[in-house]
């Protein structure tokens, strides 16, 4: 059992989402900074889309009721257990009755903890994720609250040191022009790639709000709803961008000026309020270039981690 | 009738979209839900999300070539039949105005039809479910009587009750969970629309056959 003492901004339990559900209405969910849990998972030894905390913003304390072993990924949040530092990226060895204390991160959005074994609460439609706009999945469908007990899977025999270097936060997000791009002006269309967005304070997991200048459609008609999904960036009639985020709903009407690419999504889970955006223009084999590179570096550091 | 244009192209690298213009048919909608049909469990395919007169196709771009993806989706809608299965014909008891629908008298007035002559209108009708989406089991219903339409709400509820049955320009559909809302709410049903532990969890599926039939006030 993992104990949670206080529960900081937002802590919830996330995996990799759900799939294959969207016709249902149903939306992925999952953790924000995907990569980050990957790679705290695979330092405790658990399948990489094992269920573990999303942790936003501190400070946050919690208690492991059993010996584990523990690895936090994603912002570093000058983490102490029992007092001692913890280094982010790095999996610890933990003992029944320890506190992790959390204080909070200087740069970056959200940490992620794993736990051996995995956060053991029940798969809802197919996985552990909490679906808070809906209220199901995770633990009791909602943000974990002081008090919580989490259940935690079978512990695995781990030994020794394994660490993996985070990729670098830079705040170039690639994107590939959207469906109704070539409706927006000209200046819009030159706006979107060459000036700075600030992340606004109506940013969360279901989408991030920029501002900047005004991006003008010159169409006027209006669209039938269609499917949207994680990174497609939308204008709403105010022309303020909203880049769809893991929570968002799975259908939209608003037109969609650009797609932030997969590999870059987890920047955006990390830009905090106040943040400065660029937006890149990439092309479809650059994408899928950026992603596999991201997928080679979890599987070299799992090799380093296990093959030493 | 001719057939509305369509348009294929790419989401981002992880998605194809299959897009007639509008206005938004019934039988383009059916040749949707057959291509999604015929395409569920085909390799490297994640998602299959009907839209209104729309479908997109989400895939794993590592497994899939988008291009080839959009082919595939041209080819296979050149071919495409309308769905021709019996819809299967789900019943919604509601029980209309007073606290359960506090817009009745208002949609009422819109329509300049007795609060009364709204319910019977309403439920009168024939709706199909075009697609789901907004939230887990919120079916987007076609099929409202035009006389009922009503603009929505200036100043969206920042709570509207489970299971409200609610009139939203020419739309109606039923909220499966509380949730902000701009719907005019007419009435509320208690069936679950959606139970995550349910299989399938969601009541509605997409080409449904839907009738809301008005219970007597002292059910409520």
């Amino acid at each position: 059992m993992l104990e949670i003492l206080r529960p900081g901004v937002q802590t919830t339990v996330q995996d990799l989402g759900r799939h294959g559900l969207r016709h249902l209405g149903i939306g992925q969910s999952g953790a924000l900074d995907a990569p980050a849990l990957r790679i705290a998972n695979r330092l405790v030894g658990n399948p990489e889309g094992a269920a573990a905390l999303e942790i936003t913003l501190g400070p946050v304390r919690l208690r492991f009721l059993r010996d584990g072993w523990l690895a936090l990924s994603g912002a570093d949040f000058d983490a102490t257990l029992d007092g001692q530092p913890v280094w982010c990226g790095w999996r610890q060895a933990v003992r029944a009755g320890q506190e992790l204390h959390l204080a909070g991160s200087r740069r970056g959005m959200r940490a992620y903890l794993a736990v051996d074994g995995g956060i053991a609460v029940p798969e809802v439609l197919g996985g552990r994720a909490t679906d808070l706009a809906a209220g199901f999945g995770g633990f009791a469908g909602r943000a974990l609250q002081a008090g919580d007990r989490l259940p935690l899977g079978e512990p695995l025999a781990l030994e020794g040191k394994a660490g993996s270097r985070p990729p670098a936060w830079t705040p170039e997000i690639r994107a590939l022009p959207g469906p109704e791009y070539a409706e927006f002006s000209a200046a819009a269309q030159h706006a979107l790639w060459s000036r700075p967005w600030h992340v606004t304070a109506q940013s969360n997991r279901m989408g991030y709000r920029l501002a900047g200048p005004t991006l003008d459609r010159t169409a006027r008609h209006e669209l039938l709803s269609h499917g949207v999904l994680p990174g497609v960036v939308q204008v709403p009639p105010g022309g303020q961008p909203i880049v769809l985020l893991a929570d968002a709903q799975t259908t939209g009407g608003y037109p969609r000026i650009a797609t932030v690419i997969e590999a870059d999504l987890w920047k955006l889970a990390q830009a905090r309020p106040g943040a400065e955006l660029h937006f890149v223009p990439t092309t479809l084999a650059e994408a899928r270039h950026a992603l596999q590179q991201q997928r080679y570096h979890l599987n070299r550091f799992n090799w380093s981690a296990y093959g030493d | 009738m001719k057939p509305a244009a369509v348009r294929f192209y790419l989401l981002g690298e992880r998605a194809a979209v299959l897009a007639a213009d509008a206005p938004a048919e019934l039988a383009c909608q059916r040749r949707i839900w057959w291509l999604a049909s015929q395409l569920r469990g085909h390799p490297g395919l994640i998602d299959i999300v009907p839209g209104m007169n729309n479908l997109t196709v989400v895939f794993d771009p590592l497994a899939v070539d988008g291009e080839a993806m959009l082919s595939e989706l041209q080819q296979r809608w050149s071919g495409a039949a309308e769905a021709c299965v019996t819809p299967r014909e789900v019943r919604i008891p509601v029980r209309y105005g007073g606290a359960d629908g506090p817009d009745l008298d208002h949609v009422a007035r819109h329509a300049g039809l007795s609060p009364a002559e709204v319910v019977a209108a309403h439920s009168g009708a024939h709706y199909t479910v075009f697609f789901l989406g907004f939230q887990p089991g919120f079916a987007y219903l076609g099929g409202l009587p035009e006389a009922l339409a009503t603009p929505r709400r200036a100043e969206p509820r920042l709570a509207v009750p489970a299971g409200s049955v609610a009139i939203g320009g020419s739309q109606t559909g039923v909220y499966p969970a509380a949730a902000p809302g701009g719907w005019h709410l007419i009435g509320r049903t208690a069936l679950t629309l959606f139970d995550p532990r349910r299989e399938p969890p969601s009541l509605l599926l997409p080409g449904d056959s839907v009738r809301f039939v008005a219970e007597e006030a002292d059910h409520a």
